[in-house]
């Protein structure tokens, strides 16, 4: 409609996007999801202005708590959690939307409690009936809210008005289930309303990818075989499972990462130029990569899995996989996972992508590495370049988020000697130090119905199309190595490269 | 690390700031921009804080240059640049070097600029008070490629305005057109719903506030109706009303911080719209380093209509905005042109300097009366009245020195 508004213009940049009329309602609302990230983005985006004159926030959950609880909830969770600083006023404007409906999942009268809520705030607070339905619930919950969300006539808006649902990962454990996922979500909510969160593709440094490669002319033409001579992907975490052990075991380091993080991080360093930045435009591009993604022949050779056992990391002493709380001691669950992965087209043929994940390892640090070829001929002496590496590009996502680039550069002295050199890039230094949320950029796409950063059903059946192999061999062959807490992983990791003569970057 | 430097040059300036990075381990430099301040010596703490502040989000680094060309003549013949070097520590990864310019050097302020500049980064030039006539000719000016002036700090906000629409050049930009930009996007976020034309407007805001100015001109220039402006009591803009035929949409702040929108229809909302600092102001105009087409746009059709009580869309002014004119008081723009559509649709670039299309902008000074308050109730051939009786009377009452030399030396001078 911002077509007909005759304040709006084009050439006018400062000012921002700001959603219509709209309203937000969380599922599995105590959380902490949504306590440490939502709450707090919600604040965030209403303090810069961001959000809609009444914008409406609705609380579901199994507490006997009132709308005033509720809003004590949101308010401590805010002051503690919030990027930007507390002013009252914004609070005051912000708290005037929050609701608190108090039920579980099958019970009707909570719903039906939800849509008069919903009512009331189209005529208190001007919410127009759109509405976001966020589910911060395990999936197995999923069935039943979507469910009653139809049944009470709460999954479509009247007239021009929306409503859209907002899911989490795990989408699925493997293929099967996610399309049995998919197909329940569907069956309620359209495709394009349907937004899932993966909250890596709404950082800066992600986004930041696209940027590099596609508004510069100095690294596209080297991205191709021809120069490129393998990628890493890596992200580690330095924690352990903490208080998942429900979810995690039986799921493993695989599943819960590569299936999408890493498999989306390839993909956007991978992929062909968009011909649009639209969600469709850059839907079909990344569908396209993930689609030439092959596995190795020899799953054996060519994948490892590992399990931290108790070790000491960074000065603290930390128990092992199967010694944690709710783990048991014969579990068979991944917390490492290394994969190599081909990628079939005319540009990456022959070029290995290895991707790396685990739990327990040296440090915290997600980073996208494009090693380069050695030069094809060196004027020097191999005593003179014996320091030197290859050249590598590195996309440091998190934490220190930046770009580093190495390349060989003279030793000052009489002889001739080259030696590594990197040069960096800092994103906190050049711009903002306190650049947006993941979660304040996506809940605002949620809104403003901009599907640019959330992946696709599609993709997501895809990424199982290529884990679910991999995961059939491990359930057969064999069980994780195990590495020593603080490390950076199993053995065979390093043999694995070991084999194509390479090694992995310690990041 | 602070370095202070007695009687130098700029290039031992640079040296001083090589040696400085030296010190603290030759971090990656991620300075973006360099940002040169042009100020005296009553006015450089408040205007560096405020810089300070903004280069948290836009490393920067920041050259303060402070004019001190001298009250005696011999004082005035001498010629000695001082300097201060502050590096690390609370100014972060940025920059800060303070330029004292004694006696003749005051007038020769690029020559110390110029090397000190970040090599291949753009260069932002603001004045917090007096801003030079032609910001694009002064000789730092030319260096930018964005000045930032600030009318609101003046001695006679109105005429400074007028004048800053005569002499725009692309990369020009008045603080008193960033701080209405909030109000300026919840109004147009409100017409973001379906709504009925608009018909006529009312901006309410204190006397001498440049930023009410702005926001009446570019509603008319934007909606093509009647704007009128009314004096209240501040603080800064306190109310816009958008008379539609279901009735006004209103958006009114009485106190500086939380204000309440009503749409026809719908239950009225509050919306916090902040009076912000200098360092925000600041921090948004770093943001972009294009040139504010929207401010371009609005500033021109100002010319020849500010310090009118109401200002006419149909009035044809030269240079002023661009589209036929279009009597018809009602919403929806005068249509564009087809080059102006695509020029709209075109992906962001360095807009050439565009002049309106009945004449340079600079051309609009013989048919126009200075504007301002105290000249217009000579306006030629304009039927609405002259500016309240109010105003004038403000303006005579309003004494250099009186209010801290008529000037705004705080940080806290927001809409």
């Amino acid at each position: 409609m911002s077509s007909s508004n005759p304040l709006r213009d084009a050439s006018d940049r400062r000012l921002p996007r700001i959603a219509g009329p709209s309203g937000l309602v969380i599922f599995g609302v105590t959380g902490d999801l949504s306590r440490k990230k939502l709450m707090p983005a919600v604040y965030d985006l209403a303090n810069r202005g961001l959000l809609p004159p009444g914008f409406s926030l609705v609380g579901f959950a199994r507490r006997d708590w009132e709308d005033q609880d509720f809003c004590q909830v949101v308010h401590d969770a805010v002051k503690e959690n919030a990027r930007t600083p507390f002013r009252e006023e914004v609070w005051q404007q912000l708290s005037q939307g929050f609701r608190f409906v108090p039920g579980t999942f099958d019970d009707d009268e909570a719903f039906r409690k939800l849509k008069s809520t919903i009512n009331e705030l189209d005529k208190a607070r001007g919410t127009g009936g759109n509405f976001a339905f966020y589910l911060s619930v395990p999936p197995k919950f999923f069935p039943t809210v979507v469910r009653q969300l139809k049944e009470h006539g709460l999954s479509e808006g009247e007239g021009d008005s929306w409503r859209r649902a907002v899911i989490e990962k795990p989408f699925g454990h493997d293929l099967k289930s996610a399309q049995e996922l998919n197909s329940v979500i569907h069956q309620v909510f359209r495709p394009a309303d349907v937004f899932r969160i993966d909250h890596y593709l709404g950082k800066e440094t992600v986004q930041n990818i696209l940027a590099l490669r596609f508004a510069n002319t100095m690294f596209e033409p080297i991205w191709n075989r021809s120069y490129v001579d393998h990628v890493q992907i890596t992200m580690a975490e330095d924690i352990g499972i903490g208080g998942r052990a429900g979810y995690y075991d039986g799921i493993g380091a695989a599943r819960d990462v590569i299936q999408n993080h890493l498999l989306q991080l390839l993909a956007l360093t991978a992929m062909e130029e968009p011909s649009s930045f639209d969600a469709k435009a850059l839907v079909t591009e990344k569908l396209k990569v993930l689609k030439a993604v092959q596995l190795p022949g020899d799953l054996g050779r060519h994948t490892v899995r590992g399990q931290y056992t108790h070790g000491w990391q960074g000065g603290e002493e930390v128990l092992g996989y199967c010694e944690e709380e709710g783990i048991s001691s014969d579990s068979r669950t991944d917390t490492y996972a290394a994969i190599k992965l081909s990628v079939d087209n005319r540009r990456w043929a022959g070029v290995p992508f290895y991707l790396r994940t685990g739990k327990r390892l040296g440090r915290r640090v997600t980073e996208i590495a494009v090693v380069f070829q050695r030069a094809p001929y060196s004027p020097f002496d191999t005593t003179d370049t014996q320091e030197l590496g290859q050249n590598a590009l590195v996309v440091r996502v998190q934490p220190d988020e930046g770009v580093t680039i190495r390349f060989g550069s003279k030793v000052p002295g009489t002889s001739m000697e080259i030696r590594d050199v990197t040069m960096d890039f800092a994103y906190g230094e050049s711009f903002t130090t306190s650049s947006p949320e993941a979660y304040e950029r996506l809940l605002l796409d949620v809104l403003l119905g901009d599907a640019n950063l959330f992946p696709r059903h599609q993709e997501v059946e895809e990424s199982w199309r290529i884990l679910d192999p991999v995961e059939e061999y491990w359930d057969t062959h064999g069980k994780p190595e195990e590495y020593t807490a603080g490390t950076w992983g199993p053995r065979a990791a390093d043999e694995m490269l070991a084999r194509d003569g390479r090694s992995w970057r310690r990041p | 690390m602070n370095i202070d430097l007695t009687d130098t040059t700029s290039s031992q300036i640079n040296s001083a700031l090589v040696k400085a990075r030296r010190a603290a381990g030759s971090p990656a430099v991620g300075m973006v921009l360099t940002l040169v301040i042009v100020t005296d010596e009553g006015n450089h703490y408040d205007a560096l804080r405020s810089a300070s502040q903004a280069s948290q989000e836009h490393p920067s680094r920041i050259l303060v240059v402070i004019k001190r060309p001298g009250r005696s003549p011999r004082d005035r013949k001498l010629a000695r640049l001082d300097a201060e070097v502050r590096v690390g520590g609370e100014t972060g990864t940025s920059e800060t070097v303070l330029l004292r310019l004694h006696g003749e050097l005051a007038n020769h302020a690029h020559s110390v600029v110029l090397p000190l500049l970040l090599p291949d980064t753009p260069v932002v030039v603001w004045w917090p008070e007096d801003a030079p006539a032609h910001p694009n000719e002064d000789l730092l000016g030319r260096l930018a490629a964005r000045r930032i002036t600030d009318a609101s700090a003046t001695e006679d906000p109105v005429s400074t305005l007028a004048l800053r629409a005569e002499t725009y050049a692309p990369g020009d930009t008045d603080l008193a057109w960033t701080r209405i930009t909030p109000w300026r996007s919840v109004l147009a976020a409100a017409l973001d719903q379906r709504h009925a034309p608009v018909e006529s407007a009312v901006v309410e805001g204190e006397a001498y506030n440049p930023s009410s100015e702005l926001l009446a001109l570019w509603l008319a220039e934007r909606l093509r109706v009647p704007v009128a402006r009314k004096v209240s009591a501040g603080p800064g803009l306190t109310a816009v009303r958008l008379s539609t035929g279901e009735g006004e949409v209103v958006l009114h702040r009485s106190d500086g911080s939380l204000a309440s929108l009503s749409v026809p229809g719908q239950p009225d909302r509050h919306v916090a719209l902040q009076r912000r600092e200098t360092s925000e102001l600041i921090a948004e105009e770093l943001r972009r380093l294009d040139p504010d087409e929207a401010y371009a746009a609005t500033v021109r059709f100002g010319a020849g209509r500010l310090g009118k009580q109401t200002i006419q869309p149909d009035e044809r002014q030269n240079g002023s905005g661009s589209g036929p004119a279009t009597g018809a008081p009602a919403a929806g723009r005068a249509p564009r042109t087809p080059e102006a559509e695509a020029e709209a649709a075109a992906p962001p670039r360095p807009a050439p300097p565009r002049t309106g299309p009945s004449g340079s902008p600079g051309g609009g000074a013989a048919g126009t009366p200075a504007p301002g308050p105290s000249a217009s109730p000579g306006g030629k051939g304009e039927s609405s009245p002259a500016p309240g009786p109010r105003q004038l009377e403000a303006a005579r009452h309003r004494i250099p020195g009186a209010d801290g030399g008529g000037r705004n030396t705080g940080g806290g001078s927001a809409s």
